[in-house]
């Protein structure tokens, strides 16, 4: 790897943006979490759903933070490390970015201040409007986000003029290109997966420490029932998502499978160690004909093998071919995790199963490994191009020296583990102590109607 | 009728512009005066007068970086590795101090110290950071077939030095200005001080960055009327109402401190600001990127423009009312014991 200034701002690209998607896989689905938790104590009156309100909007509020700061960076960081892709990009998805900033991001952060702050400014039926609203930014962003990047992925509806310059010739194309909503799909369901994952792990920490705490049971049973119903969707939109990747982008779909030659009836190779200077794979091993089965959907299929595309437009193997592999496995698990759930459940004795509960702690980051797997695989994948087929990834790169860009590189990976440690700590520290946990002496002052001084005194909230 | 899609985009991200300078601004301002608290129950309150909204204020800079991006994307892509180690040291730092909202809150003895220091320090650093980059821009930006083709160091210079020590000043004096309209007693009694100190940094520091801008490019210069060795009146007149502008806001900020007014020393550094951003603003124009690309050289396609102008048509009134709104929710004062009442 030759770390020249082009090498660098993809690593700082790549490393900011693995970190930033972080937070918003996990918040889009807190907050939808946690508007659920409200309208229930608002119809039911049951004080178990405001308890587990009171409690997962501080950690709600820790993440977000994290995600609101990391996100700022990438509206910039794609003008100061690549602005000849900005130039070329924006006059067909500059829109979609604006319309991000205009339809979500304002949303989220003006009702986050009501949200966390407001209980006793305004009345609880404005307060969980909200925490809806704040709901719905989280979606509104993932589609405008998803919908620029399935673009980039595999771009319609645009015209490529004299000059080279692009235009946006059918916005509806632009925006819902082909693979958009499947890919939404696949990303939400993602981050839905990843939260339940989060609460079913905490709340069983919680009942392996003290079987009799009801809040986190109900929040255990809730998450359940999440990812029972939302890991099997994903299997399926996952596979959906690739059958567009065999069509829109073959050479993606060949390196994820490490298939070399173009042939009838490929195998699956269950591991792999693939080899891109020999162009093959040193060692696999594989079950005849799945390959095609699973890509193709029907075993005898021809599936084109990365023979077929020029050197320089194969994208790295191995990183890909076992990105795809974690996630995949990680999402099998999900399954497993979710059947077993279920049937306990069913069964009963949810808090004193203590075999589950250890496996739900062991499965909580099991959402975050396979979203980063699952990105590795959509953007490595896709190489050499940033835009699929218009733009190459070298070609995109900033006039920037190789010195700016590694002390940039150094300060991020510096200031993400000191605020990514101090983060995680604080919130890992909230899960110990559970939903019920006396108030801890306030740190100071909270600021006025704050839930969470709310949820230090003794007071309850209105 | 055609709309003139360009101006109206360059006006709409003014705005913007200008709607973050002076909101960020104050609780920027507030980090920039932690240091001078008197006890951390102090800062305490002082964080907690821009808790509630500082997550809001922020998301008008991503509108710059993303409003910039989508209508005026050659500007995006000229300016910013222009302004490469700026950009980066304000994004790092806003990092920092945006975290600190809540780390402050849930770090222990030791934690929330370095929590504090991490607030100040950022919101610190994120200020002068802004005024190189703005410094920078000022002084205009080495441009080659559209692409940036200066030094990695350009942006630093005696000038833009000048301009991140007048906006640290700046930026105190809305943090002052807003806590004394914000708080009471003692910590009130504090933030007048701040406000008359920085009030006196503000109007020297304002002098002296107006007349280094004239030096800085003779562009600038004509634009006010300086022909070399006199100012040509007819050219300057209609300038005028910009440092009138800033006098009158000077003197509002000072009345209101002196006759111990709650709002108006806050409304004066609105005022201060509004003129300074003006000022600036009149002479680069129509340049957005100085002295190398106007703003109609830099717009992106007529029909991006005219999509962006459909959904912002809708959304940005919609932005600017529930903005209000909220802000309107956490009115009044904050204390000590807010929050247990």
């Amino acid at each position: 790897m030759h770390l020249d200034a082009l090498m660098l701002s993809r690593l700082q690209f790549a490393f900011t943006i693995a970190f930033h998607i972080v937070f918003p896989s996990f918040t889009i689905g807190l907050a939808s979490f946690l508007a659920v938790l409200e309208g229930l104590w608002l119809a039911t009156r049951n004080a178990a759903f405001r308890t587990l309100y009171l409690y997962w909007v501080k950690i709600f509020a820790i993440s977000f933070g994290m995600g609101v700061v990391t996100g700022v960076v990438m509206s910039y960081e794609i003008g100061t490390n690549w602005s000849v892709y900005s130039a070329v990009a924006a006059p067909v998805i500059g829109p979609l970015l604006a319309f991000e900033v205009l339809t979500a991001f304002f949303l989220e952060s003006s009702f986050l201040g009501v949200m966390l702050f407001g209980w006793r400014k305004v009345g609880p039926r404005l307060h969980f409007a909200a925490s809806l609203l704040v709901a719905a930014g989280t979606l509104i962003s993932a589609f405008w986000i998803v919908s620029a990047n399935s673009w980039m992925q595999a771009p319609t509806g645009y015209v490529r003029l004299a000059s080279g310059a692009l235009r946006a010739a059918d916005w509806g194309q632009v925006i819902f290109s082909p693979t958009f909503p499947v890919r939404l799909a696949h990303m939400v369901l993602a981050a839905f997966l990843t939260t339940s994952l989060v609460v079913g792990a905490a709340s069983a920490w919680r009942l392996l420490k003290d079987p009799e705490e009801e809040e986190s049971c109900l929040a255990l049973k809730m998450a359940i029932g999440m990812f029972a119903i939302v890991a099997p969707l994903q299997l399926l939109a996952g596979d959906m998502s690739g059958k567009q990747v065999l069509r829109y982008q073959p050479a993606k779909l060949a390196t994820i499978e490490a298939f070399w030659d173009t042939q009838a009836g490929q195998a699956f190779h269950v591991v792999a160690w693939p080899d891109r200077a020999a162009a093959a794979n040193r060692f696999e091993l594989s079950i005849p004909r799945l390959g095609s089965l699973i890509t193709a959907g029907d075993a005898r299929a021809e599936v084109k093998g990365l023979k077929a595309f020029a050197p320089e437009d194969r994208p790295p193997v191995g990183v890909v071919f076992w990105a795809f592999r974690v996630m995949v496995g990680l999402g099998l698990a999900m399954i497993g995790l979710g059947l077993w759930g279920g049937f306990i459940c069913w069964r009963g004795g949810l808090a004193h199963a203590r075999g589950f509960l250890w496996a739900a702690v062991a499965m909580g980051p099991a959402g975050f490994v396979a979203v980063i797997a699952g990105w590795i695989v959509a953007e490595v994948g896709r190489q050499p191009w940033v835009i699929y087929g218009l733009l190459r990834t070298a070609d995109a790169v900033s006039p920037v020296t190789k010195g700016e860009v590694s002390a940039s590189l150094v300060a991020f990976m510096a200031v993400y583990a000191l605020i990514f440690g101090a983060g995680a700590l604080f919130i890992l520290r909230l899960i110990d102590l559970g939903p019920t946990a006396p108030p801890v002496p306030a740190a100071g002052a909270r600021p006025p109607g704050n839930a969470l001084a709310a949820a230090d005194g003794a007071e309850a909230p209105p | 009728m055609t709309l003139d899609l360009p101006l109206i985009w360059a006006a709409i991200l003014a705005i913007a512009v200008l709607l973050y300078v002076m909101l960020d601004g104050f609780d920027l301002g507030i980090g920039i005066l932690f240091p001078f608290a008197g006890s951390p129950a102090e800062r305490d309150v002082m964080m907690n007068t821009v808790a509630p909204v500082w997550d809001g204020n922020e998301t008008w800079l991503v509108l710059g970086g993303g409003g910039l991006f989508a209508a005026f994307p050659f500007a995006y892509a000229a300016l910013l590795p222009a302004l490469y180690i700026p950009i980066l040291a304000m994004l790092l730092a806003l990092i920092l101090r945006g975290v600190a909202f809540e780390f402050r809150a849930r770090a222990r003895a030791g934690g929330k110290a370095f929590w504090t220091a991490a607030f100040a320090a950022g919101s610190l650093v994120a200020t002068l950071a802004q005024g190189l980059v703005l410094g920078g821009f000022i002084q205009g930006v080495t441009l080659r077939d559209g692409r940036f083709a200066g030094d990695v160091l350009d942006w630093l210079s005696p000038y833009s030095l000048l301009v991140a020590a007048g906006l640290v000043a700046g930026y105190a004096l809305l943090g002052a200005g807003w806590l004394v309209w914000r708080t009471e007693g003692e910590l009130q009694g504090r933030a007048r001080r701040w406000a008359w100190i920085a009030l006196g940094a503000v109007a020297v520091l304002l002098a002296a960055v107006s007349f280094a801008t004239l030096l800085v490019h003779p562009e600038v210069a004509a634009h006010w009327g300086w022909v070399g060795d006199g100012f040509d009146i007819a050219r300057l007149a209609p300038m005028s109402p910009i440092p009138l502008l800033a006098g009158v806001g000077l003197a509002v900020a000072a009345a209101g401190l002196a006759r111990r007014s709650h709002g108006w020393p806050f409304a004066g550094a609105l005022m201060v600001f509004l003129s300074g951003y003006l000022g600036l603003a009149a002479g680069f124009f129509p340049y957005i990127v100085p002295y190398a690309l106007t703003f109609r050289q830099a717009a992106n396609a007529d029909n991006a423009l005219a999509l962006l102008l459909v959904g912002g048509g809708v959304l940005l009134p919609a932005i600017v009312g529930y903005s209000a709104w909220v802000y309107w929710v956490f009115r009044g004062k904050v204390g000590a014991d807010a929050g247990y009442h």
